[in-house]
């Protein structure tokens, strides 16, 4: 089997005519890592992945894999195999020559090439439709004959250009489990490029959210979604909120800022001039939410609210059940969207209802300042 | 009025027009060829297999075919290799659709003429004081006119070529611009050089084309006389003139018995090509 090798990228620049479709991409991907490129539409992931195949020529940078400089090399030389979005099988080729075509290409006798397809076929449970032609097979099954295809070579690096975006959601789930089953097994890189940030979530041991060909932040799935750096990347992950405001005064450990609809909010210290503006994220799972006469009570009696605790008023616009959560989005003013995650349970507790008059609170230290 | 009758009247036009334009002629045809001639009575009511016993019985009738299928296969094999490289290059190294269309238009402008005019104007290019042979004599290539240029299987030949590559590049280059390019990049991907790329990939997902224009090429050429005699100078066999010749000697019948066992010929042609590509994933 291939052994893993680092890749890395060192300012990619890639061009089409007048248009940049990544600007300056430098990245570390350490072998034997899952690796998600993650990012809306038109964000240079799938450029980036391309660039990496050898399927696009550089405008400019280099791109490394293990020790080598790869520029210009075909892919073969690279050690990549690629997995296309569409599967591009052959269809005229049934499994088995799908699978073992890059063999054939290397003038691999018919018997042996068969015989490692066949291999490969069963490595993805699929040596019972070997003789099928692609047309026969389903979505599911189109794929795994491709990643057969493109695990013949024993790559150093496989590239996963959206893969699961085909499936429907139920086969999606368990295609993501068998490829990183796979690649625990094989031991070797895979770059998955997807606009799904769950899947990224789920998959990769490092996530690389892009935006307008360049790179917003890269981490553990963890660390990008406890952390965002900016407010592209807390809006693209989901599940966060953005809020901004003007500095105003700092207070030990608290910086405090003049939020939407002049609120007064308190925000982790932050070492800036008073004045300048501030934009944090805030997790929607860490909001909490009271009605608002309830709340007057409450704060009346000096209990319910934390004294260093952030408030804002709000409406409900819209509730939505999602089964273990309940996502309710409230009209805030001066703030463009704001949800709030409560847990099921605890919603059917005491549910508020749309149009009702709510009071959102929060801790300062679940504030996070993006850049 | 009844649904039922609905899709039967929606198809009654394009059926009566093919009955009345292409089963009723055949039908003719078939009859006629049975029938029996005389010097002075053309058609003469009758049922015999004479005129078959006649075209199959004269060495002619052989020679002429062979000759007909010598012309097949050296045009079909022509026109295969030039139809299939200029619809390789609209299809793949021309990559905007504008571009795809002008050159594709400018392959159909000797469409915008007549058949005949166009082999007429061979007839100055490669005449005995023909440009073609005035330009090898000034430039000292030969000394004298030369007479293969025309009247001769060359001619023939050229004038093929010339009026027939357009029906295979058409077929062809439709069955490439169905090719997933996507598919090209796996080839590449998997280590196929462009040769490779070609003999894997492009020439198996092209063949419904291919069969398709070579139907039309070899059909066309079975059948035709006007490029024959044209081209040919009277000096040329083929099977469409035999009938032809025929027929100016109002010898119908032989004639129709001709066109039913070329017709016959064309069709067990057809077939052979059908097995070997499913022309209907195409259609």
């Amino acid at each position: 089997m291939a052994t893993a090798a680092d890749v890395e990228l060192v300012g990619v620049v890639k061009r089409y005519g007048g248009t940049v479709a990544v600007n300056g991409v430098s990245l570390k991907i350490p072998g034997g890592s899952y690796c998600c490129l993650l990012g809306p539409s038109g964000c240079g992931k799938t450029t980036t992945l391309r660039v990496i195949a050898g399927h696009e020529q550089l405008s400019a940078g280099d791109i490394m894999i293990g020790d080598q400089v790869v520029n210009g090399l075909a892919p073969v030389e690279r050690g990549t195999a690629m997995m296309f979005q569409s599967y591009a099988l052959f269809p005229h080729l049934n499994c088995v020559d799908n699978v073992a075509f890059s063999l054939k290409m290397r003038g691999v006798k018919a018997a042996e090439r068969r015989a490692k397809a066949m291999q490969l076929l069963e490595l993805v449970h699929m040596d019972r439709y070997a003789e099928r032609q692609p047309a026969q097979l389903s979505g599911g099954q189109q794929q795994r004959v491709a990643l057969a295809r493109a695990l013949i070579t024993n790559p150093r690096v496989l590239l996963l250009d959206e893969p699961l975006s085909a499936l429907d959601p139920f086969l999606r789930i368990r295609m993501r489990e068998e490829l990183k089953r796979l690649q625990m097994e094989l031991g070797i890189s895979f770059i998955h490029v997807t606009h799904s940030q769950e899947e990224a979530m789920a998959l990769s041991d490092l996530v690389v959210v892009m935006h307008d060909g360049l790179i917003q932040q890269t981490g553990a799935p963890r660390e990008v979604y406890n952390q965002p750096t900016t407010e592209f990347v807390a809006r693209f992950i989901g599940g966060h909120n953005v809020l901004a405001g003007e500095l105003t005064a700092q207070d030990g450990a608290h910086s405090m800022l003049r939020g939407p609809g002049g609120a007064r909010l308190r925000v982790p210290r932050l070492e800036a001039p008073v004045g300048s503006k501030v934009t944090f994220a805030l997790r929607a799972d860490r909001v909490s939410l009271a009605r608002q006469a309830a709340q007057h009570r409450a704060v009346g009696a000096d209990v319910a609210a934390p004294i260093d605790g952030n408030r804002l008023a709000a409406t409900v616009a819209s509730i939505e059940y999602q089964g273990s959560l309940v996502a309710v989005r409230l009209k805030i003013d001066g703030v463009d969207d704001f949800s709030v995650h409560l847990p099921e349970g605890q919603f059917y507790d005491d549910p508020v209802a749309v149009d009702e008059p709510v009071i959102v609170t929060w801790q300062p230290r679940d504030s996070h300042l993006l850049h | 009025m009844p649904a039922r009758l609905a899709p039967y009247l929606l198809a009654a036009p394009l059926a009566l027009v093919f009955l009345a334009f292409f089963l009723v002629p055949m039908v003719l045809v078939v009859v006629v060829s049975v029938f029996n001639y005389e010097a002075y009575q053309i058609l003469i009511p009758d049922f015999t297999f004479q005129n078959y016993d006649d075209v199959f019985s004269s060495g002619v009738t052989y020679e002429t075919y062979l000759h007909t299928a010598k012309f097949c296969v050296i045009v079909w094999l022509i026109t295969l290799v030039l139809g299939f490289t200029i619809a390789y290059f609209l299809a793949f190294h021309i990559h905007s659709l504008t571009m795809q269309i002008t050159l594709f238009l400018i392959c159909t402008i000797p469409f915008w003429t007549s058949n005949v005019i166009r082999m007429i104007s061979w007839i100055p290019l490669l005449g005995r004081n023909g440009l073609v042979n005035r330009a090898l004599m000034s430039a000292g290539v030969v000394e004298e006119p030369q007479e293969w240029l025309l009247y001769s299987d060359f001619s023939v030949i050229l004038g093929f070529v010339h009026l027939y590559t357009l029906f295979m590049i058409v077929p062809i280059f439709n069955s490439m611009m169905r090719i997933d390019r996507s598919l090209l990049e796996a080839a590449y991907d998997a280590g196929a050089s462009g040769w490779q790329t070609l003999w894997n990939v492009i020439i198996p997902l092209a063949k419904p084309g291919i069969a398709i224009g070579s139907i039309f090429v070899l059909t066309i050429v079975m059948g035709d006389f006007v490029t024959v005699n044209v081209l040919g100078g009277g000096q040329i066999a083929s099977v469409g003139k035999a009938i032809w010749t025929e027929l100016s000697y109002l010898q119908f019948p032989p004639a129709a018995a001709n066109a039913i066992v070329l017709l016959g010929v064309v069709i067990l042609l057809i077939l052979a090509l059908m097995r070997i590509v499913d022309i209907r994933k195409e259609l």
